[in-house]
């Protein structure tokens, strides 16, 4: 064992403890141990909000994409921001309805609005299958740290092995007050590291930031541009569009949202968030100084780019903070992923089926159901070649055909009903597993097409799916049940 | 976008509209600046040109919040 894997694993122990403590003394009932109790304020949700969005995807993820795809990588820089734009409107109207009604789930909130518990099921089961993307994506990224951090001496299977196992035990001890905890030590950790690197890596081979863009522009002319096809200007946009929709649709976001102390916490934070997104910048500048210093990783290998070049570059003491920088930031949002899926699957699809289950008891079966979704995730992290980025996109895909169904569920009278939101989210989610199984892309659809249109994200099509189908059964369903309830008032037996 | 607006408050004011820049200037201004030169802050113009308005979308932020009196009411 050497001194990068005691350092690693060092703070695998202390943020143990640390989730142990947090939870000493507190009652952990089911709204204990999912929103805290509702008592955060403006700095423990900016730390969750945070905790959750810098993941093992920011740190190897987006260093990774600027090493193998360039400009195209800055779109991350852009959705978070937007996304915080965008929260300043959407998050006080969904917290004060949640807070109302005390509800502590995404789908909770779409079983209160429209009042259909089936409704809940699949929003679950949609937020579940997106979760497990994300989750893998974590896994895979632990994989990397620990066995890079292992020198080789750790295979990239066991080191995924290890990694889900330390999730599991930490979600199971701690619930969400060890996540804000550790969210604290993991935000500060990784800040200092990531900016050392962004700045340390390009001056150390290049004596610059400038001079270092100037010898990529050199070896790889367009790589800091948006190309003319592929991953275009048309892309960036429709991909920024669909992950801003989709970043709040993710149950464990969603889910932090009802932790606020009151509304004006999230107006607050959208002043601090998207400054702190520019931390990416330093991500990336370690990205584009890997190039030329660490080429030849393809593929998916490129996720390794931030870990070899340190590795090339520092004594084993730095790589072992840098990899318990890392560590964390999978710790962090992976416990949050680990414990939102649970809770979704006892409470909002088994309590649904087995009405009179106790709370006492659903509260364990989520913990139970912990360590299963753990071993799900598992399977696909050893068996997938995808990129990290890629994963993020197919789960992003996924939640934000969410977005439509909670968004017209928010006028006092709501624009669709539990017909149309139904199948609309179905048809979405359908159009999205069709494409990712199929691999289909507009361009393959459509070659003759123009680019502009060819390079839309396919998510934007699956959006524009579910919308119709919303609109058009929201249509059907209303008259055809307006003529019902006339003739046999049949209200209070929905068949949804 | 105009959706959300509007359904956060009662009705969309002139101030909701400020939410709409950095959309138009990280995504519609981005086919005007796609490329290296000049380099700013040592950054390729156009990852420039989205740093910016990050720090942008922050101030514009800061400012909406000052002017918006529904941060006053739900603080309390």
């Amino acid at each position: 064992m050497n001194i990068a894997l005691i350092i690693i694993f060092a703070f695998l122990l202390l943020s143990f403890y640390s989730g142990i403590r947090a939870q000493r003394g507190k009652d952990m009932n089911m709204e204990q141990w999912t929103v805290g109790g509702r008592g955060f304020g403006s700095i423990f949700i900016f730390l969750l909000v945070a905790g959750e969005i810098y993941t093992t995807f920011t740190f190897l993820g987006g260093s990774g994409w600027a090493y193998s795809k360039g400009a195209p990588s800055y779109y991350v820089l852009s959705y978070i921001s937007l996304a915080y734009v965008i929260s300043y409107w959407l998050l006080p109207p969904i917290w004060r309805y949640a807070k109302e009604h005390k509800l502590v789930s995404q789908s909770d909130f779409f079983v209160s609005k429209y009042n259909s518990p089936i409704l809940g099921i699949l929003v679950a089961a949609v937020g579940v299958i997106a979760i497990i993307p994300y989750l893998v994506l974590q896994f895979k990224g632990l994989g990397i740290i620990v066995s890079e951090a292992s020198y080789g001496s750790i295979s990239p299977a066991a080191a995924i092995w290890i990694g889900v196992i330390a999730v599991t035990i930490y979600v199971m001890i701690s619930g969400i007050h060890g996540s804000a905890w550790t969210a604290a030590i993991k935000d500060i950790m990784i800040f200092f590291v990531v900016v050392f690197l962004g700045l340390y890596l390009p001056f150390h081979y290049y004596g610059g930031i400038q001079p270092m863009f100037e010898a990529v522009q050199a070896s790889n002319p367009g790589f800091l541009t948006f190309p003319e096809e592929g991953l275009s200007i048309s892309w960036y946009i429709s991909t920024v569009l669909v992950t801003v929709f989709g970043f709040y649709m993710w149950p464990h976001t969603f889910g932090s949202v009802f932790s606020a102390k009151n509304a004006n916490v999230f107006r607050k934070n959208t002043i601090m968030l998207p400054l702190y997104t520019l931390m990416l910048l330093f991500v990336f500048f370690v990205g584009f100084t890997a190039i030329l210093q660490v080429p030849g990783l393809k593929g998916a290998d490129g996720d390794l780019s931030l870990l070899r070049l340190s590795l090339q570059t520092f004594d084993p003491w730095v790589v072992g903070i840098i990899g318990a920088a890392g560590l964390l930031t999978a710790l962090v949002p992976g416990s949050m992923l680990l414990m939102t899926g649970a809770t979704l699957l006892a409470k909002n699809v088994y309590k649904v089926m087995a009405p009179h289950t106790s709370d006492a008891q659903i509260a364990r079966i989520a913990k139970w159901l912990v360590p299963v979704i753990s071993l799900i995730s598992l399977y696909f992290a050893m068996s997938g070649g995808d990129t990290l980025v890629t994963l993020l996109l197919m789960g992003y895909s996924l939640v934000t055909q969410l977005f439509p169904a909670l968004l017209f569920s928010l006028p006092a009278k709501p624009w669709v009903n539990k017909y149309g939101a139904f199948a609309g989210i179905l048809c979405g989610v359908s159009t999205v597993a069709y494409v990712t199984i199929f691999q289909v892309t507009i361009a393959t659809m459509f070659p003759n097409w123009p680019a502009v249109v060819k390079d839309l994200n396919i998510g934007v099509v699956a959006l524009l799916v579910n919308i119709v189908v919303m609109f058009t059964v929201t249509f059907l369903t209303k008259n055809l049940f307006a003529l019902n309830r006339h003739a046999a008032n049949t209200e209070g037996t929905p068949t949804l | 976008m105009g959706q959300i607006e509007q359904t956060g408050g009662s009705r969309m004011k002139a101030r909701d509209w400020l939410g709409v820049l950095p959309f138009i200037g990280m995504l519609g201004g981005i086919p005007f600046v796609n490329r290296v030169e000049p380099y700013v802050l040592g950054m390729p113009f156009v990852l420039f040109w989205i740093v910016l308005w990050v720090v942008l979308t922050s101030v514009i932020m800061a400012f909406l919040n000052k002017i918006d009196p529904a941060t006053k009411e739900d603080s309390q």
